[in-house]
């Protein structure tokens, strides 16, 4: 803790806590405050916000003249929506619970494809309209150079890379948009393995990647 | 510890903090129980922020206090879910299941940790998830909810007191700040989509809400 230098912004923090992101980016963001105490912090403002907002600013609408009895014939029926359940604080691990969820356990449990030059990924079963994945890239190797349609969220989970700017290490993130062409390159001491996010497909600047892209959904 | 909204060196940026149990900074309590001790208290500020009547759901099931609760909130939770773009039958339906979670959880509200508003917030802001959204939604490891050890009377108090002057604050923004705030969470709307819907720029938007923050973490001063 406290390594961290690369943050997730405020409106991605506050779309967690409004709850409209979607669940690729939401799986990023429980996964960064899992390591990270500076944006846990911010969430829970982001959360007391809403609270205000919700006491404070919307207008009532009215109930059904029952409501409060339907309500109470609902408790009487027993509690049958638990709230999510509290993960443990980080055990042993390289994930973070919520990333090991996904995975169905730590870093042995993925199953990772190549996808060339030595990287290799797991996509991640979310909902449709964003994708996630974890990357392997073998120390000291590039990824390949690349832009972006959408929004681009990349977090260290183990080793480092560097891109043109800087250097990130573990529970640092990435955020690329469409103006950004970068290459990560992976630190030479050691495998670097990421979790990536992104709400629209990856657009490579070379040929034989952009024709591989369909087939591989990077 | 922490008041909320504490401005915190992120590198470049800046953000609003309330966390009372950033890592080293909790201050551990004298070992009091919170219910006892906010029932025997006599002060304005808890009872208006509605932690009393939280806590007789919890340790009396007390009816009265539930239909209290229930009757500030529940319409304020539907209104909340037909913003995000659901029906009113269904929106009633998730109120009702709301109100009835926080009756089955309030022994998990911690009361040094939210205000009974943001509580009830996160509760809603669940279910229009799973119910309206149909995502799911990755929790934290050691989720906030759900205290360890009794928090101690002066985190309850300065916690409330901080919600009710974030309450306040939110009310002294202008209202274009605001509107933007507000659009945010309960329109469902990323600021590309705002920006898209209101004709104004991305960067407008963007710098209007940035500002927003800036108002609120002045006022948290």
């Amino acid at each position: 803790m406290g390594t961290i230098k690369h943050h997730l912004t405020d409106e991605i923090l506050m779309a967690y806590s409004a709850g409209t992101l979607p669940e690729a980016f939401n799986l990023m963001v429980a996964s960064h405050i899992s390591m990270c105490d500076t944006c846990r912090a911010a969430v829970e403002s982001y959360d007391a916000l809403g609270g205000a907002l919700l006491d404070n600013r919307l207008a009532s609408v009215a109930l059904s003249t029952d409501s409060l009895a339907a309500t109470m014939a609902l408790i009487a029926g027993g509690d049958v929506d638990p709230l999510p359940t509290p993960h443990r604080t980080a055990g042993a691990g390289v994930l973070p619970t919520p990333l090991q969820d996904y995975v169905g356990g730590d870093l042995d449990a993925i199953h990772l494809r190549s996808v060339g030059m030595g990287v290799k990924q797991a996509i991640l079963k979310t909902s449709d309209d964003a994708s996630a994945r974890l990357l392997f890239i073998p120390a000291g190797t590039a990824m390949p150079d690349h832009g972006h349609h959408g929004l681009e969220m990349t977090m260290v989970l183990k080793g480092a890379f560097l891109d043109e700017h800087d250097r990130f290490g573990r529970g640092d993130v990435e955020i690329a948009t469409q103006e950004t062409h970068h290459t990560p390159v992976a630190d030479i001491n050691e495998d670097c393995i990421c979790l990536a996010v992104t709400d629209a497909p990856l657009k490579f600047t070379s040929l034989i990647p952009k024709m591989a892209q369909p087939f591989l959904r990077i | 510890m922490h008041g909320m909204l504490n401005s915190v060196d992120r590198g470049t940026e800046s953000v609003i903090t309330c966390s009372p149990r950033v890592e080293g900074t909790r201050v551990e309590g004298k070992g009091t129980v919170a219910g006892r001790h906010v029932t025997a208290m006599n002060d304005n500020n808890t009872r208006a922020m509605w932690v009393d009547h939280v806590i007789r759901v919890r340790d009396r099931r007390d009816q009265a206090a539930f239909a209290e609760l229930f009757h500030h909130f529940a319409p304020r939770v539907k209104a909340f879910l037909m913003k995000s773009g659901s029906d009113a039958t269904l929106a009633e339906e998730c109120s009702q299941e709301v109100m009835a979670t926080l009756w089955h959880k309030a022994h998990m509200f911690d009361p040094s940790r939210a205000s009974v508003a943001t509580w009830i917030f996160t509760i809603a802001r669940n279910r229009k998830i799973d119910v309206l959204r149909k995502q799911r939604r990755p929790e934290p490891e050691d989720l906030p909810w759900g205290p360890e050890t009794e928090p101690d009377q002066e985190a309850i108090l300065s916690l409330q007191q901080e919600s009710e002057q974030l309450r306040r604050a939110l009310s002294g923004l202008p209202d274009a700040q605001r509107e933007l705030i507000e659009r945010a969470y309960f329109g469902d709307l990323s600021h590309s989509q705002i920006a898209a819907e209101t004709g104004l720029p991305l960067g407008t938007i963007k710098s209007r809400v940035r500002l927003a923050l800036e108002r609120l973490r002045h006022a948290m001063k």
